[in-house]
């Protein structure tokens, strides 16, 4: 256990190293932040001084072992743009997203979930052929074009909800949070709904194909032979039985929902990460897109090797040094 | 003969699939006693299983018992409504699958699984649960059951699996077992180990069994009477060894030569001609007729199985 741990973090560590490569070089080739930085009436010396000052005059591995140097400090660099440090700027828009994304992942589980196992479970059923039906609606219908829609509809006609924004946040644990507060909470709503409707059409599909295939299954006849009721049978045999796949796409949809959620967010002009990470690449704020980019890929080995931890916890022989 | 435990009469179950109604069972009377072995004997595809599954009441949609009527105990199931029947199932009349592989859940312990089979019925303390469990794989051979109910189903073998299968089917103590196939898929030294077990358990605790194979070695080993099944009816009955020994039924013969052993090694098998009919598209009259060597223009009639306890449905019996 403890060597497949280790064994999982420096796979995280060179994952992170390529990353950063990748990155680095990658946001080079795009473009010269100075054109963007500097106005194009400033005279050469200044322009002078301001590449020196970025460290822009070096060559790029030179620039690249300071990066590096710097990061294994702790220190992520200075936005060319906010001329704050990039951790600093991170930190204070991810509570945004982080809430919405959980908002969003959960809600698509506690709903997705019960859902699908009932279509799985009475597939020929009207309602789940409704259920079946709306889900696909949830997988192609463009997630900016739910959004807007919803905007309208409650927004604009209805005036229920908030139509954007963050609404007031009131500080917990010395973050500062939307969804302690009801109207935090109204405003979380919409771009929640919006993020989630799609996770709901995935999770709903994977809950029933799941269901479908462990009620055909021996072990689910033979608890059926025991006298075991239908819904101990569910609960009991098929719930864990079909939560490997679910597990895997709700760690994949959480990661990439915290890391990507631009659309939505542009959409609610809600404050969060993903707003920052588009903003920075079209101002080529390379400190702030490295640095972002290199966070995400640690969220997402972090959430890949929980994953794999929750793998080992639902199914016996997927445990690490289990044999067979 | 005592009073059967199981009596079952002119039980049909028939599949609505949407080429047609296939009769997979079509018209079976049986009985077993307390403390007796019926080996219903029968081809991949007689209609064996489906029997099976029609006496505990888990048909598969598209089909349904159509007619006939099971009795277990003197109450009648056919028709029982569904909590009703869930209630018996375990309780009453348990059943054994044919691969171990499957038949246990993978992700969850012996155990937990024996557990949840006991809770079905009653509602035990834990100590006591656990006692019963571990007393129950004890029962059916199984060393050390103290360690096999922390184990998964991945961690034991096989023939420890059926044994772990058959332990919970005897766990609520029920008057009638149904095996289906049970040692197929076992190596034939375990099937061995599990018959004779099986034998034991019989005569211990007086549970009914009916044990539904195509092999024939196993029955004569373990039933005291047969059955033989051909396209979703019975063809011939009585005791194992009359049977055995003087079949009647050409289908039955047939199936008796099949068994390697009477012929010398390197000599060529006798085999039944061609293989069982589908079941949606059968003709009037005896379902075995075009494979058998006997039949004439009486057998586009269905020959009755006369009642009795050694009995053969054949216009022309051997």
């Amino acid at each position: 256990m403890l060597g497949f741990l280790i064994n999982r973090l420096l796979q995280a560590a060179a994952v992170m190293a390529a990353m950063t490569v990748i990155v680095f070089v990658g946001v080079h080739a795009i473009g010269n932040p100075i054109d963007v930085l500097i106005p194009p009436d400033a005279t050469q010396q200044i322009r002078a001084d301001v590449i020196a000052r970025y460290g822009l005059d070096r060559p790029l591995v030179e620039q690249y072992l300071a990066f590096v140097g710097n990061l294994v400090r702790g220190d992520f660099g200075r936005s060319f743009v906010f001329n704050v440090p990039v951790a600093e700027l991170i930190l204070s828009r991810l509570p945004a997203t982080a809430e919405l994304t959980l908002l969003a992942v959960l809600g698509a589980s506690l709903l997705g979930i019960p859902l699908g196992i009932y279509a799985g479970y009475r597939p020929r059923s009207p309602v789940s052929r409704a259920i079946m039906g709306a889900s696909i609606l949830g997988f192609s219908v463009p997630t900016f074009w739910i959004g807007l829609i919803l905007i309208l509809t409650f927004a604009v006609e209805l005036r229920w909800l908030p139509a954007g924004g963050r609404g007031p946040t009131a500080v917990l644990l010395g973050v500062p949070w939307s969804f302690t507060s009801g109207e935090g909470l109204a405003h979380l709503l919409l771009p929640a709904l919006n993020l989630s409707l799609f996770k709901l059409a995935l999770l709903i599909r994977l809950a029933r194909a799941g269901t479908r295939e462990a009620m055909l299954s021996d072990y689910v006849r033979f608890a059926r032979a025991q006298g075991l009721s239908e819904l101990t049978v569910i609960r009991g045999h098929v719930l864990k039985n079909i939560a490997i796949p679910i597990v895997t796409v709700f760690g994949l949809e959480l990661g990439s929902t915290l890391a990507f959620a631009v659309v939505t967010e542009t959409i609610f002009s809600w404050p969060g990460v993903g707003k920052l990470i588009i903003d920075s690449i079209r101002d080529l704020d390379r400190p702030v897109m490295v640095a972002y980019l290199v966070l995400v890929t640690f969220l997402f080995v972090v959430i890949n090797l929980v994953v794999d931890l929750v793998y080992g916890a639902l199914d016996p022989r997927l445990r690490p040094g289990a044999a067979g | 003969m005592t009073a059967p435990i199981l009596e079952v009469r002119g039980l049909a179950t028939h599949f609505f699939t949407r080429a047609g109604i296939v009769k997979a069972v079509d018209g079976v009377d049986l009985a077993v006693a307390r403390g007796r072995v019926l080996g219903l004997v029968g081809e991949s595809g007689s209609g064996k299983s489906v029997t099976g599954f029609s006496l505990i009441g888990l048909v598969d949609a598209p089909g349904r018992i159509v007619a006939g009527s099971i009795r277990l105990d003197g109450r009648e199931l056919v028709g029982l409504p569904p909590a009703a029947l869930r209630a018996l199932r375990g309780r009453r009349i348990a059943m054994v699958f044919q691969d171990p592989m499957m038949t246990l859940n993978p992700v969850l312990r012996v155990g937990t699984q024996m557990a949840m089979a006991l809770d079905a019925h009653a509602h035990l303390p834990r100590a006591a649960r656990r006692i019963r469990c571990r007393d129950a794989l004890g029962r059916v051979g199984i060393p050390s059951p103290d360690e096999r109910l922390a184990a998964y189903p991945h961690q034991l073998s096989g023939g420890m699996r059926q044994r772990v299968a058959i332990a919970m089917a005897l766990l609520n103590e029920p008057d009638m077992v149904i095996a289906d196939e049970p040692t197929t898929a076992l190596d034939v030294s375990i099937q061995g180990q599990i018959v004779h077990e099986m034998q034991r358990l019989v005569a211990d605790t007086g549970i009914a069994l009916l044990w539904i194979t195509h092999d024939l070695a196993v029955v004569s080993a373990l039933a005291d009477d047969i059955a033989v099944m051909y396209a979703g009816r019975i063809v011939e009955r009585g005791p194992a060894r009359d049977v055995l020994a003087e079949p009647r039924h050409p289908y039955t013969r047939g199936l008796l030569d099949s068994v390697p052993g009477e012929v010398p090694p390197g000599g060529r098998l006798p085999q039944i001609p061609g293989s069982t009919p589908a079941l949606r598209e059968l003709p009037p009259g005896c379902a075995f007729r075009g494979r058998c060597g006997r039949a004439s223009a009486a057998c586009t009639t269905m020959p009755e199985l006369p009642a009795g306890e050694r009995s053969v449905r054949c216009h022309h019996p051997l």
